[in-house]
């Protein structure tokens, strides 16, 4: 796997280059903020950071627009961001506001917001794949060019739903991208320990695999490209495994019930957090080498997202709090089939 | 009026409504040949798009369903036997029902789910379960278990018209079973009960696939001078809270009858709703004629002996009308 600076004959023009980066600025700058709240001060449920996996996220997304559809996880906070989510809408969500883009009905866990083809992150490990596929089958029958991209880690890999969405959408050659984001730990469990053979070999059964530098965010986007280019064409469906590493934990809170060196060395975060393999420090060196931007420009970006998420934790602080009647109403869609509540 | 099937009655509620909804798709294991009669025709009249065999794969069957929905489509996925719901229920329970209000009421999730349930044909454990249960403890989708072709017809066509996940429990038993259906369109509502026949002495209150034994013990509880209040459940969720306790208090006795374990089953949950709202109507003890809490055995007597029958309901019956009155 390629490390250090990004050396790629590629197109990228500058105004991608530039959406990259603050696609990526955004989730790390907002999740970090995310993690310091709840450390600080506390938030209402588990919060499951993706600092590290950032170019997966906007590397994938930059050439989807609103009608294509994405699934995520339990760690989405970043492919709701780079898929076009509001981050204030996001944050007011986390703080279990009724302004939340769930109206506060979901968290973190379930940030959705459809209108921008946000299918939703999700609790179960691997609960996306069937979806992603399903909404694959629905663009298959509109014919209308749409894609499904659906985001899972290594641990996913293991449910059997993976085999199982991977062969419909190969027997059916659905517009649907299987993104496996590995980074190595599922939960708590080295994935390598619990996982036979390569994931690509499992996924070339079905469909097209490649492995991909996942903290390479050109890297990504170049194999995304070629996905959807086939996904688009009628061509079916492809397998991308994106080689990242988690630097947060699992979940913000589990120093207080596990111990963390148990699973992973110090050494091993701090490896992968260095500036010749952070993803968002790896394209910088791109950014400057090309003339992109200046330094400047990019503290300035910084700042410039720095103020947004203040606004989005004001918005998130100053809301109302979720309509508890909301719970009795939305869960069916008929009014008439509601029981009353007694 | 014209006298009809049960199958045949699902069959033109599922014919009408994709004649009407270019957007309903049904997919599921071998839908294209038909294996109960309710699916007949549908891949000659709506073709390969519309109507698809799927790989044995439950689990993520339900899980596609609910991305095909959510995309727009009206998904019909056939399970089969209802056990497979089982190897669904991930989806089922972590996706499908809980998506709408998760996301805030973003979306609809219209996915009408057929199955065939019950026993009676020696189709062992697995094969023969009746999880409705289950279901109804999920909140979130309806569970409908017709047992008159005509409810089976009208509240097919309510649920495929519906934008809430519907489960559609077809009673292996009552499959040749054949009852006049109305020659002209109709829709039955969901959460009301019917009303088989009027009666003084005893309130029975029917699930489902029960409509045969059911029927049995009432013919001889009328033999025996016992008038029966008939009651068909129709809908388990949502369920007409007022219609069961209006029945209840008609009699004050009651019998329920679901073809479902006892334990947590779906007559348990109408015992306490009459227990808790219906006490002061009662003068005898609620009692339930269910399968015990056993897993289905094979053999015919076997099978036939853990079923609630004509008997055993007409005896659960007179053991509540000897119980002595009590004050109202």
């Amino acid at each position: 796997m390629d490390t250090g600076s990004l050396h790629h004959d590629n197109s990228l023009d500058s105004p991608s280059a530039v959406r990259l980066l603050e696609t990526m600025l955004v989730i790390r700058r907002a999740e970090a903020r995310l993690a310091k709240t709840v450390k600080e001060v506390g938030l209402p449920g588990p919060l499951h950071i993706s600092i590290g996996q950032e170019a997966i996220a906007a590397g994938a997304c930059l050439e989807l627009s609103d009608r294509d559809w994405i699934t995520s996880t339990h760690r989405g906070h970043g492919h709701f961001l780079a898929k076009g989510g509001d981050i204030k809408e996001m944050f007011a969500e986390i703080w279990g506001k009724e302004s939340g883009i769930c109206r506060g009905m979901g968290g973190s866990m379930h940030v959705a917001d459809f209108a921008k083809g946000i299918m939703g992150a999700n609790g179960i490990v691997g609960g996306g794949l069937a979806i992603a596929t399903g909404a694959g089958y629905a663009a298959k029958l509109d014919g209308d060019g749409k894609v499904a991209v659906c985001f899972f880690g290594d641990g996913a890999a293991n449910q059997g739903v993976f085999m199982e969405s991977m062969n419909m959408a190969s027997i059916w050659s659905l517009p649907v991208i299987f993104i496996c984001e590995n980074n190595e730990i599922a939960e708590f469990t080295r994935s390598a320990e619990v996982t036979a053979g390569t994931l690509c070999e499992r996924a070339a059964v079905f469909m097209p695999a490649t492995q991909c530098d996942g903290n390479d965010v050109i890297a990504v986007h170049d194999a995304v490209r070629v996905a959807l280019e086939r996904a688009r064409s009628g061509q079916g469906p492809s397998f991308i495994e994106a080689k990242t590493y988690r630097i947060h934990g699992h979940v913000e809170s589990e120093g207080l019930f596990i111990d963390v060196t148990r699973y992973r060395a110090a050494e091993e975060i701090e490896a992968w957090a260095a500036a010749d393999r952070d993803p968002i420090e790896r394209f910088l060196v791109h950014i400057f080498e090309r003339s992109i931007l200046t330094r400047e420009q990019v503290t300035g970006m910084e700042e410039e997202i720095d103020k947004r998420i203040d606004e989005a934790i004001a918005f998130a602080e100053g809301g109302a709090d979720a309509d508890v009647d909301l719970v009795y109403q939305l869960l069916s869609a008929d009014k008439k089939v509601m029981e009353v509540a007694r | 009026m014209t006298r009809k099937r049960y199958t045949q009655a699902i069959n033109e509620a599922l014919i009408e409504e994709m004649e009407r909804n270019p957007k309903m798709i049904v997919i599921g294991e071998d839908v294209e040949i038909d294996m109960f009669g309710d699916l007949a025709t549908l891949r000659e009249r709506f073709g390969p798009d519309r109507v698809r065999n799927t790989p044995i794969c439950e689990a993520s069957l339900a899980g596609l369903a609910v991305g095909a929905a959510a995309a727009g489509y009206h998904v019909v996925l056939h399970l089969m036997f209802a056990n497979f719901i089982y190897t669904a229920y991930d989806a089922i329970a972590n996706q499908m029902a809980r998506l709408r209000l998760m996301t805030g009421g973003q979306i609809k999730l219209p996915i009408t789910v057929l199955t065939v349930y019950g026993a009676g044909g020696s189709q062992g454990a697995q094969h023969s379960d009746c999880p409705h249960p289950a279901l109804m403890n999920l909140g979130g989708v309806d569970v409908v278990l017709p047992a008159a072709p005509a409810d089976a017809k009208g509240l097919l066509k309510t649920a495929l018209r519906s934008d809430t996940p519907t489960f559609f429990f077809e009673a292996a038993g009552l499959g040749g079973s054949s009852g006049e259906v109305p020659d002209d369109e109709y829709l039955i509502p969901f959460g009301e009960v019917n009303v088989v026949e009027e009666g003084t002495d005893v309130t029975l209150i029917s699930i489902g696939s029960m409509m045969k034994p059911a029927k049995a013990a009432v013919k001889l509880l009328k033999s025996q001078g016992v008038s029966v209040h008939f009651v068909d459940v129709r809908t388990v969720a949502p369920l007409d809270e007022a219609g069961i306790l209006k029945a209840v208090a008609r009699t004050g006795r009651v019998v329920i009858v679901d073809e479902a374990r006892e334990r947590a089953s779906a007559a348990s949950e109408i015992s306490a709703l009459v227990a808790e709202r219906g006490w002061h109507t009662l003068k005898a003890p609620v009692r339930r004629a269910t399968v015990p809490n056993v897993a289905m055995p094979y053999a015919p007597a076997a099978e036939a002996a853990v079923m609630p029958s004509g008997q055993s309901i007409s005896a659960l019956v007179s053991s509540i009308l000897a119980e002595k009155v009590v004050a109202a």
